[in-house]
């Protein structure tokens, strides 16, 4: 029998980054006693790492923005595959949600009447991004932590989940270990919320944490629930390409919002040689209608550094390609040129990017106010995710809710900057006010003594195989490097077929992992474990990514160039057969209502 | 690819020691870097806490040749490597295993501190009107990602282990509190636990956190002096006193 520790609850909210923790404040302020698991330090969840902003149209800069235009933009920029409700919700809460948080002690910067600042970013017709320089994620994080610990929550801080429990076909808890000392925990609750993030660790080249192993997409699936788009993972153009031991790390799109250019190794802005047709009428001219709308020249389009990630990316490619890249294959991304335009010139840079100024400065030995920066793609953000009704966020297993990067729904094929900061919070409130209202109408679940020592065997497999010699960290490192190379950016059938292959092969590989030690903070057994969700969410989006044949949003293959009406029609579904196999299939997009399909097309 | 010799604390809370590790780091590398790669190749079980590897979350504390330091910003470069780089972890909390340590006490500490209590909003909306010139002191307390260097260098922590104790918040709660008393709309009254529970009398100015500080807050000068002047107008003056003793004033 395996020795764990039990807590109960009504809610269990797994994951506390902005989403988690904003669904944990909801349900607690209903009465209801709410548990929150992360799988680090309260208040270091990859939401910190966010730095342009939090999109809301609050219309504080140019007040032609409303809900109406935020929404247009969103469903524009995820190429029509998005739920439309999610965006319809999402475009008209997020001002309330960015009040709130000021309400709670969040300090945004300050337009010259002394409200709050939205700044310009890819996408977004108008300034929108509420910020605070280029830390908004930290302002975020630490407001809902600060707040949240007063709501009555228990908080449960570096636990990782690794198996929920269910009782019959709703969900019942979950089983995991604490790092400490790798006790086990078993969390019982009627009402459970993932709300774990990112998948960027399944690729080399990310900006994402380690933490961002897809667990809560993992956990859902094996626990019945569907996902969906997963075929669409964004690679954010501007990541840091030197030194090879910081290559990744994301370099803010903020840059390019305050007026940062991006040029090929023949000093040549290349972003002006190619403007998609969705996006024609709104780009600038020339260099000089760029600068003027930065500096808020309401006349003037944006430049075409702010086209959306997926289009800047593949553009950036497309340069080192033809070999013009930067010396470490990049492109340059200049900001140090606006000294001689604004007032204050380098101490201006400083002040709007003051983490990029030092994160350049310190990792690269570069001054960004005086030299261009060398950028390239980097795994950002997953788009699919945990199919979840647009305005619970309940999934398809009662009593399983999944939300912000995680769920899927919000942003289509390709999301806009600033989004997902805002998703956040929308939809985190929306999830734990109905994960409480669920809680409270079904009352306590079961949870099987079986089922707590099947996952306990599960976890210790890697301890106890006898001759196995596979090492944690290998596995983890091969899987990277086999999804940068198979399943990267720029995609073709047989590249997938031998990942998917490749895949199967490390599964089989992984079932001979051996970790040595004792469980208390050991790493490889860590890595051990997290290898589960990483091979089920890279299958997932390799199945996906060969099924689509065309090139949409995020989602760009060689071998089917261009967009195709039909796929356009269509979300793709992954879920587990009976037999326990990974099955996909195509399921058809809810047709915009025509209240709102005319404010898409009003908005042009 | 140049060599290096990294001296790792290997233990936990009943004691541990030094254990040499020889390892090859390629250029650009950061003292995390290697500890990664050492823990992948060499020692499978090493602890590390550690999540960004950016310099925005502060989880990979840990003390570089003694200077307490984030792990993930400290580029070997920096670093003289003819001899034995040693890395261990953070001397004011207490161990848990290998580098990591149990920074616990500061969740309870930052809960004791009352929370944000804004007055009324100016707008409809629920916002306040503030202006950039009347924020931008509390924007730079904001900015620490609580890596607890600071509690860490803090000989009132290191060696009194006054915030163990409950008798001492540290420097990262002054800066917390500073937060709060300079936030335009908070007008909440921390001075008198500042004063008599969180010990801020303890804090004779050496300026070691804000040495430490990755974020470069200016954490003595412009949170814990003011808070102190502050304290000192109160209690300390004597006319306040004078005026306090006989009823008039607070």
């Amino acid at each position: 029998m395996a020795a764990y520790e039990t807590h109960e609850y009504d809610v269990l909210v797994i994951g506390a980054g902005g989403a988690g923790l904003r669904a944990a404040i909801e349900a607690s302020a209903t009465g209801v006693r709410v548990g929150l698991v992360c799988k680090s330090l309260l208040g270091k969840a990859h939401t910190v790492m966010a730095e342009g902003g939090m999109a809301a149209a609050l219309a504080n800069v140019d007040e032609r923005d409303g809900w109406q235009v935020h929404f247009a933009d969103t469903m524009r920029g995820g190429q029509y595959l998005n739920q439309w409700r999610m965006a319809e919700i999402h475009a008209k809460e997020a001002p309330a949600r960015v009040n709130e948080l000021e309400a709670w002690g969040a300090l945004f910067d300050r337009t010259q009447d002394g409200r709050i600042l939205q700044r310009n970013f890819g996408g977004h017709a108008y300034p929108r991004l509420a910020h605070v320089g280029d830390r908004t994620g930290l302002e975020m994080i630490r407001t809902l932590q600060d707040h949240g610990i007063h709501q009555g929550m228990t908080v449960h801080m570096e636990i990782t989940v690794t198996t929920l429990l269910k009782d019959g076909e709703r969900v019942a808890g979950a089983f995991g270990y604490d790092r400490e000392r790798g006790r086990f925990r078993v969390f019982k609750a009627p009402a459970v919320i993932v709300a774990t993030g990112g998948l960027g660790k399944a690729y080399k080249i990310t900006s994402n944490s380690w933490e961002c192993t897809g667990d809560g997409i993992s956990l859902a699936y094996h626990a019945g629930a569907q996902l969906k788009d997963m075929e669409f993972v964004q690679f954010h153009p501007t990541g840091m390409v030197w030194p090879p031991s910081v290559s990744g790390i994301l370099v803010t799109e903020g840059v390019r919002g305050e007026g940062g250019v991006l040029t090929n190794s023949e000093g040549r802005r290349f972003m002006f040689d190619n403007i998609p047709e969705l996006y024609k009428e709104l780009v600038a001219d020339d260099a000089e209608e760029g600068w003027r709308y930065v500096v808020g020249d309401r006349e003037a389009r944006r430049p075409p550094e702010l086209l959306t990630r997926d289009h800047v990316a593949r553009m950036i490619l497309a340069e080192v390609k033809a070999g013009r890249g930067s010396p470490h294959g990049g492109a340059f991304l200049d900001i140090s040129w606006i000294k001689d335009r604004v007032p204050g010139g380098a101490e201006h840079i400083k002040r709007k990017l003051p983490s990029m100024y030092h994160q350049f400065k310190q990792l690269a030995d570069l001054d960004i106010t005086e030299e261009p920066m060398e950028v390239g793609p980097t795994t950002h953000y997953a788009m699919g995710g945990v199919k979840v009704e647009s305005d619970s966020q309940m999934t398809n297993v009662p009593g399983l809710y999944a939300v912000g990067e995680c769920a899927t729904g919000l942003h289509g094929a390709n999301r806009l900057g600033g989004n997902s900061l805002s998703d956040l919070v929308v939809f985190g409130k929306r999830a734990g006010e109905h994960a409480a209202e669920h809680a409270r109408e079904v009352g306590p679940a079961v949870v099987r003594e079986d089922d707590v020592e099947a996952a306990a065997a599960e976890a210790l497999l890697p301890f106890d195989r006898e001759d196995a010699r596979e090492g944690p960290f290998q596995l983890q490192q091969a899987l990277q490097q086999l999804m940068q190379d198979n399943v990267g950016i720029i995609r073709d059938e047989a590249d997938l077929d031998r990942g998917l292959e490749a895949l199967a092969e490390l599964g089989r590989r992984a079932g001979a992992v051996k970790v040595h030690g004792n469980r208390e903070w050991n790493s490889g057994w860590h890595t051990a474990l997290d290898l589960v969700p990483l091979l089920t969410v890279s299958e997932a989006i390799a199945l996906a990514a060969k099924e689509r044949q065309e090139s949409r949003g995020a989602h760009t293959r060689d071998d089917y160039q261009g967009k195709d009406p039909e796929w356009g029609k269509v979300n793709l579904v992954v879920e587990k057969a009976a037999d326990g196999s990974m099955q996909v299939r195509r399921e058809p997009i809810e047709p915009v209502p025509e209240r709102l399909a005319k404010i898409i097309e009003e908005q042009g | 690819m140049p060599n290096a010799t990294f001296r790792i604390w290997r233990g936990d809370s009943e004691g541990g020691e030094f254990k040499d590790y020889r390892t090859e780091y390629s250029e650009g590398m950061v003292v995390l870097d290697v500890v990664h790669k050492i823990q992948a190749e060499q020692a499978n079980d090493l602890a590390v806490r550690w999540n960004c590897k950016a310099g925005k979350c502060g989880s990979c504390s840990a003390e570089v040749n003694g200077q307490p330091q984030l792990m993930c910003m400290t580029r070997m470069n920096t670093l003289p490597v003819e001899r034995p780089v040693t890395v261990e972890p953070m001397q004011a909390f207490p161990v848990e295993r290998d580098l990591v340590t149990d920074v616990s006490v500061n969740y309870e500490i930052k809960k004791r501190i009352k929370p944000f209590t804004p007055r009324p909003p100016d707008r409809e909306d629920g916002t306040w009107t503030m202006h950039q010139s009347d924020v931008e002191r509390s924007q730079e307390f904001r900015k620490c990602i609580e890596c607890f260097l600071c509690q860490d260098v803090c000989h009132v922590d290191r060696d009194h282990h006054y915030h163990l104790d409950g008798k001492f918040i540290g420097p990262r709660f002054f800066v917390h509190a500073a937060y709060l008393d300079m936030h335009p709309a908070d007008e909440a009254d921390r001075l008198e636990e500042l004063k008599d529970r969180d010990g801020i009398g303890y804090c004779n100015i050496t300026k070691c956190c804000t040495v430490v500080c990755p974020e470069h807050i200016t954490i003595t000068d412009n949170a814990i002096i003011p808070l102190k002047e502050r304290v000192a107008d109160r209690y300390y003056d004597p006319l306040t006193r004078v005026l306090r003793v006989i009823g008039v004033g607070r």
